[in-house]
């Protein structure tokens, strides 16, 4: 209570440390964002910018104007509702292929021989460092119909005409599924890495077989690696644009895609804020997920040190 | 110790790492191919290396994108080093979730809202302040430092957490101050890390579609936005060169960091 009577003291040297940078994510984050609230409830106008203003002070009164016309249509268009399903179905198919082929990547890394691992190791990180545009555009050449995965095929004689790949959603998911595997690996390898050998080798004393001893032991000690990974993989695929746009057909109906028309060929800006808005707050469990497994993280290493 | 069944480990690594090289390899092979037609080989050619150091529009879309990465990735370092330090080192301070969200975000957030959100932002201001006046390098640089202080902190956090404090705690006992402190003896201790991070944020900025093409206006093409709108259509030999010179730059630079990081490592471990 004797605080409230204290004269206001000299920012201490902590608080201007931690000020600084709050202040600069609050105002290319928060402050973004809240403003694509805010303009999600404007209406569309012509000019420069092309919509209108929330509050208006005329013979001085006040008038604030929400308009609903982009929610509205959000939610009577059936359209924007296939899109969000279609996106979330797309992100999730995504994602539990991630974890089939990047759980068993990750978790021979991570029990591999020190000296190989490093190897293995580079091996993720380095397509995580190259350019995801190029890598993406390397599987235009692959799944043409005239392209190498059908000629091979061909050739072989296994199949007599080529598949159609390229343009479909098939397409989409193999683009997703390889530009985001290092994103689930990495994480989940620095938690697999860092797991104690003894309660492995307790449970092989005690008699479990191999695969019993992974359901009970690694598997739940993995879990915060795997969902972390999952996160990495599922809210970014989600919103994905350069992927479907590239690889995926007309039809390929994704929320990022939708998002990106209505805002650069129909220069609706209120509607792409509606868009946007609805998108994350789609997103916010995971989002939640995701932070809560980052701080989880750090009170497990702080605990860990102590 | 029970080791895993080597043939399925094997398999698994093998299929693995196949599925993450394969396009890549494809890539670099056609950038040699006579042919336009990307997907037969012809024959062995150089002249779509000679072709792209003759097109105008590449290079200075790559002057362009080489210049805002270098800008990028130095003030990102600065920004998520410093923001990076108050996560690990101070944390019980009102408001650290919301910190920590905040900083983490973009790792996960989809990009067309950071874009979109970021240029609405820049409307707002121009239309109170009258600045920025249009969009250019500099709207393209915050955007891109907004999504790569978000990388530089992990790396920088992980980095301090991991340092040994009784060196820190050494100095502060000898009487230097806590921001002599960081310079003198916490900033040379994470100088590698902050050279990864460096280099990360210079190829984010140099790979980024989406952040550019709502943050950028007439005349400020970057790379990625020129390759882009090529690629979307279809197969571009010329790009495949491309495509080739920057993952072999990249490659090498990868490669030369983490030998230079493994034997300084071993060296330490050892002693």
């Amino acid at each position: 209570m004797t605080k409230w009577f204290q004269l206001p003291r000299l920012p201490s040297g902590r608080a201007l440390a931690i000020v600084p940078p709050f202040l600069w994510l609050a105002l290319v984050l928060l402050l973004p964002f809240l403003l694509v609230l805010k303009i999600s409830f404007a209406d569309l106008k012509f000019g420069v910018p092309p919509y209108t203003t929330l509050a208006q002070l005329q013979d001085q009164t006040l008038t604030i104007a929400l308009n609903l016309r982009g929610y509205a249509l959000l939610f009577s268009d059936s359209l924007y509702i296939t899109t969000y399903l279609n996106s979330v179905k797309m992100a999730l198919v995504t994602t539990v292929c991630c974890i089939l082929i990047g759980y068993p990547m990750a978790y021979y890394i991570a029990r591999s021989h020190p000296s190989i691992r490093n190897v293995l190791l580079l091996g993720v990180i380095l397509p995580f460092w190259t350019s995801l545009l190029l890598r993406v555009y390397a599987w235009v050449g692959i799944l043409r119909n005239d392209g190498l995965l059908n000629k091979l095929l061909q050739s072989i004689g296994l199949i007599s005409a080529p598949l159609e790949i390229y343009r479909t959603d098939l397409a989409v998911y193999i683009g997703l599924v390889y530009a985001y595997l290092p994103f689930f690996i990495l994480p989940l390898y620095a938690n697999l890495v860092k797991l104690d050998d003894r309660l492995l080798e307790a449970a092989y004393d005690l008699g479990a077989r191999p695969w019993r001893a992974f359901l009970s032991v690694t598997l739940p000690q993995s879990m915060p690696g795997v969902i972390a990974g999952a996160m990495l993989v599922f809210i970014p695929s989600v919103g994905e644009y350069v992927i479907p746009e590239m690889l995926g057909g007309a039809n390929t109906l994704m929320i990022g895609r939708v998002m990106w028309t209505e805002f650069f060929n129909n220069a609706d800006w209120p509607m792409a804020a509606a868009v946007t808005c609805v998108m994350v707050l789609l997103l916010l469990i995971p989002l939640v997920l995701f932070q809560h497994s980052q701080a989880r993280q750090f009170q497990g290493r702080k605990r860990g040190r102590a | 110790m029970t080791a895993p069944n080597p043939h399925i480990r094997t398999l698994v690594l093998v299929l693995g790492y196949s599925f993450l090289y394969i396009p890549i390899l494809s890539l670099m092979v056609f950038s040699f191919n006579n042919s336009s037609m990307m997907t037969s080989w012809t024959g062995f050619s150089f002249k779509w290396y000679v072709a792209l150091f003759q097109d105008q529009a590449l290079l200075s879309a790559a002057r362009l994108s080489l210049l805002i990465a270098g800008m990028t990735a130095t003030a990102s370092v600065i920004i998520g080093t410093w923001a990076g330090y108050v996560l690990a080192r101070m944390q019980r301070f009102r408001g650290f979730y919301l910190y920590m969200g905040l900083l983490s975000a973009p790792l996960v957030i989809p990009e067309v809202v950071l874009g979109i959100s970021l240029l609405l932002m820049f409307v707002e201001l121009g239309t109170l302040l009258g600045w920025p006046d249009g969009n250019g390098i500099f709207t393209i640089w915050i955007g891109h430092i907004t999504l790569c202080v978000a990388y530089v902190a992990v790396i920088i956090q992980s980095r301090i957490r991991d340092l040994d404090r009784s060196l820190e705690e050494a100095a502060l006992d000898l009487g230097a101050s806590p921001l002599k402190v960081f310079f003198v003896v916490t900033l040379p201790l994470i100088l590698p890390a902050l050279m990864a991070a460096w280099l990360l944020a210079f190829t984010l900025s140099l790979d980024d579609v989406v952040i550019a093409s709502f943050l950028s206006g007439p005349g400020y093409t970057t790379l990625p936005l020129e390759v882009f709108s090529r690629v979307r259509l279809g197969l571009k030999p010329e790009i495949n060169a491309l495509a080739t010179l920057f993952i072999l730059i990249v490659g090498i630079f990868v490669i030369v960091a983490n030998r230079m990081h493994w034997r300084r490592g071993s060296q330490e471990s050892r002693q």
